[in-house]
């Protein structure tokens, strides 16, 4: 094989060539099935924890019982005699808390110390996993608990970092003058990314030092360095291999605990070691979203025209965390408005780590904005669209920045006229039976992020290609747009490519997270491919503009060969390097949608049913128009879950989470999700990604709640500011309507 | 989950022979499984008793029928005389956990189901059901699930079955197999027991006792419902729910045997509210005294407040629901 | 403890711990793996696997309980080349994300479509008397003992109403 070159872009301009309208194979955009779709139906895609090497041990973890305070002793004597166990293992390099996305550092260490109920502080390992489970749940524990113990919000310590608050004009003033204007507190409660696959680590080292660990993880460049420094060792020494992930959410961007305490075992019993967590200790022991208190104040003239914005948001995490969910994400951007203010406040407390859950900011952030520009919409006498609409800036409010593409306006009006929106009435007015009929609107915005990316192209002497890459596919179809990308670029049909993933001895890739790795290890693809072309032009002896790619053959003028002839026995290899530049200051990126949902809330009750939802979204490119629906589809969801059943509840006596299971903490089932329609709105963006495509993972669930959140209101008069709305807070309201009067009892017929 | 001693009982009298104290019985295992993972239960010895003659639903000489312990819950929502004359049963049971769990749990586990009270699922909290004498950590935490009526100071679990309030509703009678080998039948109503100080005594089933059967009496002309209100649309427990059981003729309530699902330590049925509203003609005021009588004595907790105007609404509206076109 | 499991049609001589789950035993003592355990509690749905052609939670089964039955995994229903009718449908319908609810989904649904061939009702059912049809809330409220996080429902029901559809 010839040398590997390298193909470099930085973004530091807009990349207008749009090298994918170019190629002629007619692959991008495509609804293909996903190539891993045979694999994942039939059983046979293998997950973390499912691939034992002989002799495996099995690990459960120990939980600590107390919100803070010290380990006085393991009883591990106990626990070693007891049938089939092979030891206890804790210690300084244990997890404490579990790494944040893109931490590249261990994060907080030392099992003697427990900050939260529930916080892993041991692992059992057993000859099987039932000995190991046995003995790690009756292990003996003392404690030294702390009686500093924060576990209440309301007395917490709290921080206010001057990075994250912003004053701009005179907010108060703005309110106190305004033709129009809100001033309402939203809340909504603590959620777990709950993915189907529970994190799982089977560590192996080999004779030189070597870490091999079979992971279920987001972001592999990540988490190498994260576990070699948790561990002490050379990042060199950590190979992360994770070829399918059940699921991430954020849950898995950084590296958990298991991580950790699987390589500790397997290095000290030098055996392999499984450690896969229960589904209690994934409530308990991996990141959460923080729960959010949002106070918004938004104010307007008499025509409308927001003069004034106000965030105030107060979030919660462990003390020395550095993240706190970032609420204000979408507000510096989606709206007008000179006086602005958005405030930030984190209270520290005893609780399980809170970090990114999908859409970290947005999914919480745009629940308050996008219900408060309802309320607004309404003081106005204006509909909410309309609202909306008259509130798009023409410059970032806060610093001037151009906007990239952006057809917000453009897909509240397709989204209106596809939904039946003018068909809405007044509250309470539209009844079936018991049930109160209503439809609601919110706008989406997921600001646009891209990251370092590297992926190796090969075009072998079969004529086929092969990329490689430690890129992550963790459902988003990460395989499908790659075949597809690498496919277009080298004129093969979407067979004739294979794409390997999640193994750290490839070149690192993006990582899943962000909605990030379609734009970013898809540019890098892209890349890779654009080198390989011009090799194959220097092969051929032809000009690069005069070279066409397609079903196999490269043609240029009179000259048409296979690929098998122009690689013959010599492979064409290339990498290609994407770095996100200054394109990000220069314009403010995101993709936009609109959401519509239609809600029936019954009146005895309070309980709430969505009917249908309507999704119209713009993207960027549209990589595979399949893949990004069901993304899309995926988002929405989540946001029935987040506007009508996701609780995690913390007690308010000791902070443990008390509904860890997947019987109590509610994701939406089969029967929770309606028909779905969605619709992309085509865009091509050249100062994000050289591949003209935005962040669509995320997309979905930003706005989607807060449109089923409008429409419980149109349905029956009830304002819900407190997510999620369960039956008893819609009944709440439901009864306070009845007794003013606002909402008959629907008896009387 | 605590190493034990595995018996596949090949007849009845083997099983109650082999019971215990320490000793379960094992047949969908839906929960008993679900518990022993989490050290909640620690038995012993589980004693299968997949294997025993009771399968079958047979009628009854009355014209019930008494249906076998081992007969599972979705062949007895699907058995054509359950659909036909005991549709809230059929609806109960089709309400309950999903297609899977269905095709596992039996008849006389379903009877036997554990509260999903968070504290008693959690062996790090204290609970007098789990640990008699530990205290309830319910009490004064996290309590959107718990009872309304009939709890005690030691206790505020629910019990979650949906099947059972159905049968409590109809009246039926369990059939229990003692160590001697003799049968007796006993009312759902005296099977269940309230909380009271032990928490831990939830029915009458003595040790090593085996329910064989659920007798279900004669059907009766009637409207039946089954109305569950819960978080999601499927798969999850009743908030809470209401069996009914509703006949009218000339106009007047001629029967109103009503249960309630999700409010107590054990389905509830209260004979005092039937009474008000047998003999009446049905309307709203009425059932308002209906449910002013079921709730006379209803305490909330805190987070589950919401279901002592939630059970008035629903009964009422489940009333209305059936009494509605005598009432036109 | 001895036990003989037949599988997908062959039978494994396994000696057992009592404690092993159904699930456990295809998982870690019989390397099929593509039975998944999202929560081991009968919560999730991704253990789905037929037991004597019903749908039943491995994970809520002990192993040494299914002696005797036959129990079909989805490696029983097809393989990568030779997919079932189901397991086609939801790769043509991406019905699916990550995969890691798939194995149960299929299962579940191929036992659900019998289920409903044989005039079970369900919650959802107007009349608990009449044979139902398969409507998409019919098919929604049976296929609810399987989540996905992915929230792949929609497409999950259309894979399913297309096989019921061409069934028909």
């Amino acid at each position: 094989m010839s040398e590997t070159i390298i193909r470099k872009m930085q973004m530091d301009e807009p990349d207008e060539r749009r090298v994918l309208d170019l190629t002629s194979q007619g692959l991008i955009g495509r609804p293909v099935t996903r190539p891993d779709g045979p694999a994942k139906v039939a059983g046979t895609a293998s997950y973390a924890g499912e691939i034992l090497p002989e002799g495996t041990a099995f690990g459960v973890l120990v939980r600590a019982t107390i919100a803070k305070g010290k380990v006085a002793s393991l009883d591990e004597a106990s626990a070693t005699a007891m049938p089939g166990v092979l030891g206890v293992f804790t210690g300084e390099r244990f997890l404490r808390n579990p790494a944040q996305g893109g931490a590249d550092a261990a994060p907080v260490q030392g099992a003697s110390e427990v900050a939260y109920f529930g916080q892993p502080i041991g692992l059992v390992v057993g000859e099987t996993y039932e000995d190991a489970r046995h003995a790690a749940y009756t292990m003996g524990v003392t404690y030294e608990p702390a009686d500093d113990a924060s576990v209440d919000l309301d007395t917490a310590k709290s921080e206010r970092p001057d990075a994250k608050q912003l004053d701009q004009g005179d907010l108060d003033a703005a309110m106190a003058g305004a033709a129009h204007g809100v001033d309402v507190t939203y809340t909504t409660t603590p959620d777990s990314s709950a993915p189907m696959e529970p994190h799982a680590s089977v560590a192996s080292w080999d004779e030189e030092g070597v870490l091999t660990l079979r992971g279920s993880y987001q972001m592999l460049r990540h988490n190498r360095i994260e576990l070699a420094d948790a561990l002490g060792i050379e990042t060199e020494k950590v190979r992360i291999l994770a070829p399918f992930v059940g699921g991430g959410f954020g849950s898995k961007l950084g590296i958990a605990p298991e991580a950790v305490a699987a390589s500790i075992a397997a290095k000290a019993l030098k055996r392999p070691v499984v450690v896969a967590m229960t589904r209690q200790h994934v409530f308990e022991g991996t990141i959460r979203r923080s729960e959010t208190s949002q106070r918004m104040r938004l104010c307007t003239d008499a025509d409308g025209r927001l003069t004034g914005f106000g965030h105030d948001s107060k979030v919660s995490n462990l003390p020395g965390e550095s993240f706190s969910e970032p609420l204000a994400m979408t507000t510096h951007f989606l709206y007008r408005g000179e006086n602005r203010r958005i405030g930030h406040e984190i209270r520290r407390v005893n609780r399980t780590c809170a970090g990114s859950v999908r859409a970290p900011g947005e999914a919480p952030g745009m629940l308050a904005t996008e219900c408060a520009m309802d309320e607004l919409a309404e003081v106005c006498g204006l509909d909410p669209i309309e609202l909306r609409k008259r509130n798009i800036p023409d410059q970032q409010p806060e610093n001037g920045t151009p906007y990239g593409t952006r057809l917000l306006a453009e897909c509240l009006e397709e989204g209106a006229h596809r939904f039946g929106w003018a068909d809405r009435k007044a509250p309470g007015e539209r009844r079936e039976g018991e049930w109160l009929i209503g439809m609601g609107v919110a706008s989406a915005a997921r600001t646009n992020m891209t990251a370092p990316a590297s992926a190796r192209v090969t075009l072998r002497a079969d004529g086929t290609a092969l990329v490689e890459t430690d890129m992550t596919d963790i459902g988003t179809g990460t395989y499908a747009i790659l075949t597809q990308i690498a496919g277009e670029m080298l004129g093969l049909p979407a067979d004739r490519v294979e794409v390997t993933l999640g193994d750290t001895d490839f070149p690192p890739g993006s990582g899943s997270g962000g909605s990030w790795g379609a734009s970013s290890t898809g540019a890098a693809v892209m890349l890779a491919c654009e080198a390989v072309r011009e090799q194959v032009c220097l092969r051929m002896g032809v000009e690069p503009s005069a070279l066409t790619m397609r079903d196999g053959e490269a043609m240029a003028g009179n000259t048409r060969r296979t690929l098998e002839e122009v690689v013959g026995d010599e492979p064409v290899a290339a990498t290609g390097d994407f770095e996100p530049g200054s394109t990000t200051e220069q314009r403010v990126m995101a993709s936009y949608g609109a959401h519509f949902a239609e809600v029936a809330v019954n009146q005895t009750t309070g309980e709430v049913r969505v009917r249908r939802m309507l999704g119209v979204f713009s993207a960027g490119r549209i990589l595979n128009e399949r893949t990004a629906r069901s993304q899309c589809i995926g988002g929405m969801i989540w946001g029935i879950g987040e506007a009508l059943t996701e609780d995690l509840v913390h007690d308010p006596r000791d902070g443990h989470v008390v509904n860890r299971d997947l019987a109590e903490y509610h994701v939406p089932v089969n029967l929770d999700a309606p028909p779905i329609e969605i619709a992309f709105l085509e865009e091509l963006e050249d100062w994000g990604s050289p591949i003209q495509s935005k962040g669509i993972g995320e997309l979905g669930i930003c706005g989607s709640g807060a449109a089923i959140g409008n429409a419980i209101y149109n349905a029956c008069g009830v304002r819900i500011r407190d997510f999620p709305a369960t039956p008893d807070k819609v009944l709440a309201g439901i009864i306070s309507e009845e007794e003013a009067g606002r909402l008959s009892s629907g008896q009387e017929k | 989950m605590k190493s034990f001693d595995y018996l596949r009982a090949g007849s009845t009298g083997e099983a109650t022979g082999a019971g215990g104290a320490a000793t379960r019985f094992i047949a969908g295992g839906t929960n008993l499984l679900d518990l022993m993972k989490l050290e909640v239960m620690t038995p012993d010895k589980l004693v299968d008793i997949n294997r025993l003659d009771l399968k079958a639903i047979e009628e009854t000489e009355d014209g019930g029928l008494r249906v076998g312990a081992l007969v599972t819950n979705s062949d007895l929502a699907a058995d054509p005389r359950v659909r036909r004359d005991y549709a809230v049963l059929s609806r109960a049971l089709l309400s309950g956990a999903t297609g899977q769990l269905r095709n596992m749990a039996t008849t006389g586990g379903n009877l036997l189901q554990r509260t999903r009270c968070s504290y008693f699922y959690d062996t790090a909290m204290p609970c007098n059901k789990r640990e008699p004498g530990s205290g309830c950590q319910a009490i004064g935490g996290y309590n959107r699930i718990h009872a309304i009526l009939g709890a005690s100071d030691s206790c505020i679990a629910t019990h979650p079955s949906d099947m059972a309030v159905a049968m409590r509703a109809l009246g039926a009678r369990v059939e229990i197999e003692g160590t001697d080998g003799t049968r007796r039948t006993q009312d759902l109503g005296d099977f269940y027991r309230l909380p009271s100080d032990t928490p831990q005594v939830e029915n009458a089933l003595g040790e090593a006792e085996l329910i064989t059967a659920v007798i279900l009496p004669a059907p009766v002309t009637s409207r039946q419902a089954y109305r569950k209100v819960r978080d999601r649309a499927s798969y999850a427990f009743a908030l809470v729910s209401v069996a009914a059981v509703v006949a009218v003729e000339e106009g007047k309530i001629a029967r109103a045997d009503l249960a309630f699902g999700g409010v107590a330590h054990a389905p509830w049925r209260n004979e005092a509210v039937e009474a008000i509203l047998v003999g009446e003609a049905p309307s709203d005021a009425l059932f308002d005294r209906a449910a002013d009588t079921l709730l006379e004595k209803a305490k909330g907790q805190g987070s589950n407040d919401f279901k002592i105007p939630l059970l008035r609404r629903t009964l009422k509206a489940t009333l209305r629901e059936l009494t509605a076109e005598a009432a036109r | 403890m001895k036990t003989t499991l037949s599988i997908n049609g062959s039978g494994h001589d396994l000696d057992l711990d009592p404690r092993v789950t159904l699930l456990d035993a295809l998982r870690q003592h019989l390397g099929l793996t593509g039975s998944k355990k999202g929560c081991d509690h009968g919560q999730c749905g991704a253990c789905t696997v037929l037991v004597d052609g019903r749908r039943v939670n491995a994970c809520l089964t002990l192993a040494v309980m299914c002696e005797g039955r036959e129990v079909t995994t989805i490696e029983g229903l097809g393989a990568p080349g030779a997919l079932s009718s189901m397991q086609k449908a939801f790769v043509e319908h991406d019905g699916y994300q990550c995969g890691y609810c798939t194995p149960g989904q299929i299962c579940s649904a191929t036992a659900m479509l019998e289920e409903a061939k044989q005039g079970w009702p369900s919650y959802v059912s107007d009349d608990l008397e009449s044979r139902p049809a398969l409507t998409r809330e019919e098919i929604s409220e049976r296929m609810s003992g399987n989540l996905c996080r992915c929230a792949a429902y929609p497409n999950i029901v259309d894979a399913i109403e297309d096989v019921a559809g061409s069934e028909r």
